[in-house]
């Protein structure tokens, strides 16, 4: 590929006569023709690259909202209610089901989630996220045991939701919980807690 | 002329069929590039493969969260010949993985990465990223709950990188949780973002296998030195080079087609993967797994000691991709032959039996608590002592058996207690479940005086 067909720049020194150029043999007429368009060709490829700049960047706002939607929306949290005291007994802990917080209309069985609910005590509540600590499966109550257990590798939680063994780095998120009025107890619904690398 | 040989004129005038295919089609590669090289072209047509029959599935395909277990089951249980389709599309995918990973291997043995063919290779890195993803997207698209829960997984992968990761696993999921929204990213990504990406990459790979013609079969002691290849290549060709087409094209067809037959015989055989439960995320009861390809990765993560596991996530996957598209430029001219670089041959091997190795553990998974243990039998159990009795029956109720096996029953978690009253006398017995300690939770808290007594009890037996 020959130098003349890059772009150069506009030089401020004066370009040689015509008859100058037509007289040497070594100038070819599409450089001459080339240099003698220089500011007009300039001027092209500037146009060119602005309206497509333009362009793109009209198409690619809504297209970049839309892979970016999860970032640009609120995580909302929802108080959602998960049954009444009467159906906890102390000491107890139970799978309770809700619909998440911003769930779509085309959710169907997706727009479920599910969390422990362990009674403490008449007035105390505590629950745990089932999502695993380590890499997020769904953990397990074994009754018998007393334990959360997690069926991918094996990490394992004592009642109260901290690590008994395994390789999970902290223990169970916990969600908020309160009783509302007098019998409801609700639920504060979060989303899938990340464990991160500094956790 | 007739009337259809004018038309066969126009047409090849226009299309400039004669002009420009058939030199493609005709052009000259090296004699003796006989089966091994069947592989590369194979992929091409099992990629083929899923996209005919990918896009069938679309047709009857819902991708909503809501619907798309139940499309899943019409497509399976009711659709015409909608479970062969499902099935080859399955088996199709297990074989772009096969053939992609032999087909590189075969490319790394023979060194055909060297010069001039640098950028062949590095194209191919990128395709074997991108079949991966296709493959896991493809089995979230399986939208039942062990869809559901791998994409959880996954998103909490993601979330491990550093700064960016809890926005990753966001996007990833299309949200803060599991949701309506997350299949429609699957599946776009699936059917729309990785087939572009990957017609575009093939499209790319292919031409420079026109460009750089295909490596000839490695001969040892002949070296490849980038001044003088070219060169010597072309004149190669020219004495000695054969047309593609048929001389080279038809072992390839025939691989080709006895490999969809393959596919098309498993499918038929065994057909898809059963759906498991539906896609609710409150559905817990549930062992999610990944397919058999993601199943060596999926050990490797199992297997890693925890407290190095955060960086390694990150850090095992870049050094891999970056190892691997720097491999033509650290070694681009020299031997090729695999008999004069038995270290190259070596290290491939290595890596394709720690594959196979993690595969298999992967397949057992003795790093999971075995939940669907059944309580010891009174056969096994062996006494009729009532205490005795008592500690079997609790050593299945607080979940000892999930994770340590006796006389073949239970779980490899921990370690196996057949014989355990031989190795620890009481008192270690009663430290140990205490206490517990590494992978073992202390049952102090959570057993009885008496429990624990009678479980010991019973350990004792166990000679
Ligand atoms: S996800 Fe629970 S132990 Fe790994």
């Amino acid at each position: 590929m020959s130098e003349e067909k890059f772009p150069t720049p506009p030089t401020p020194t004066p370009s040689p006569s015509l008859t100058e150029q037509a007289g040497n043999p070594n100038v070819d007429a599409d450089a001459r023709a080339e240099r003698e368009g220089e500011p007009r060709r300039d001027f092209l490829v500037k146009l060119t690259f602005g309206l497509g700049g333009v362009a793109a960047l009209a198409i690619g706002v809504p297209v970049v909202s839309a892979v970016l939607a999860p970032l640009l929306e609120p995580d909302p949290q929802t108080w959602r209610k998960v049954g009444t005291l009467t159906d906890f007994a102390v000491g107890s802990t139970h799978l309770v089901k809700f619909e998440n917080a911003d769930s779509k209309a085309w959710s169907g069985l997706t727009s479920e989630s599910a969390a422990w609910l362990r009674r403490e005590s008449e007035k105390e509540f505590i629950a745990f996220s089932v999502n695993c600590a380590h890499l997020g499966c769904p953990v397990r109550w074994e009754q018998g045991a007393g334990l959360f257990m997690c069926p991918c590798h094996g990490g394992i939680y004592y009642k109260d939701g901290t690590v008994a063994a395994g390789p999970p780095p902290q223990g169970l998120t916990q969600y908020h919980i309160r009783v509302a009025g007098n019998n409801d107890v609700e639920l504060l619904t979060a989303p899938i807690p990340i464990t991160n690398m500094t956790s | 002329m007739s009337f259809l040989q004018k038309a066969g004129a126009w047409l090849d005038d226009r299309l400039g069929i004669s002009d420009t295919l058939m030199p493609l089609a005709k052009h000259l590669v090296p004699p003796g590039a006989k089966w091994s090289y069947v592989f590369g072209s194979a992929t091409l047509f099992c990629l083929i493969l899923q996209v005919v029959t990918g896009v069938a599935l679309t047709l009857l395909y819902q991708p909503t969260s809501a619907a798309a277990y139940k499309s899943l089951e019409f497509i399976t249980h009711q659709a015409v010949f909608g479970r062969l389709l499902r099935g080859v599309h399955y088996f199709g995918a297990s074989g772009m993985i096969v053939l992609v990973g032999i087909h590189m291997l075969r490319v790394y043995i023979t060194a055909s990465y060297k010069f001039p063919r640098e950028m062949s290779w590095i194209s191919g890195v990128f395709l074997l990223f991108l079949t991966l993803a296709m493959g896991f997207t493809g089995q979230l698209l399986r939208w039942d709950s062990n869809g559901v829960w791998s994409a959880v997984v996954a998103a909490e992968q993601a979330g491990r990188v550093p700064i960016i990761g809890t926005y990753v696993a966001r996007l990833l999921l299309g949200g803060d949780t599991i949701g309506g929204q997350s299949l429609s990213r699957f599946y776009s990504y699936h059917t729309l973002l990785f087939p572009a990406l990957l017609f575009g990459l093939v499209g790319f790979h292919l031409y420079l296998v026109f460009r750089n013609g295909v490596s000839e079969p490695a001969k040892a002691g002949q070296l490849v030195d980038p001044k003088t290849y070219r060169k010597w290549y072309q004149d190669m060709l020219n004495k000695v080079g054969v047309p593609f087409w048929p001389y080279a094209a038809w072992r390839d067809v025939a691989f080709s087609v006895a490999v969809i037959m393959g596919i098309f015989t498993l499918a038929l055989v065994f057909g898809p993967p059963e759906l498991t439960q539906p896609p609710s995320p409150a559905t817990i009861y549930t062992n999610p797994a990944p397919d058999w390809y993601m199943l060596p990765i999926f050990a490797l993560y199992a297997l890693m000691p925890p407290a190095i596991e955060s960086y390694l996530i990150i850090i095992a996957p870049l050094l891999t991709v970056l190892a691997l598209l720097a491999l033509p430029f650290i070694s681009n001219a020299g031997e090729r032959s695999p008999l004069r670089r038995p270290w190259a041959v070596f290290g491939a091997g290595t890596v394709v039996t720690l594959v196979f190795a993690l595969l298999v553990l992967g397949e057992q998974a003795p790093w999971s608590p075995k939940f669907d243990a059944k309580p010891l039998t009174t056969k096994l159990i062996n006494s009729h002592n009532p205490q005795i009795v008592a500690g079997a029956g609790l050593f299945y109720n607080k979940g000892c058996i999930y994770c340590h096996l006796v006389d073949g029953h239970g779980g490899h978690r921990g370690p196996e207690l057949t014989e355990v009253g031989r190795r620890l006398k009481t008192d270690e017995l009663r430290i140990r479940i205490v206490n517990g300690g590494g992978n073992m939770p202390a049952y102090g808290g959570v057993i009885s005086e008496k429990e624990l007594a009678d479980v010991i009890a019973f350990l004792e037996t166990r000679k």
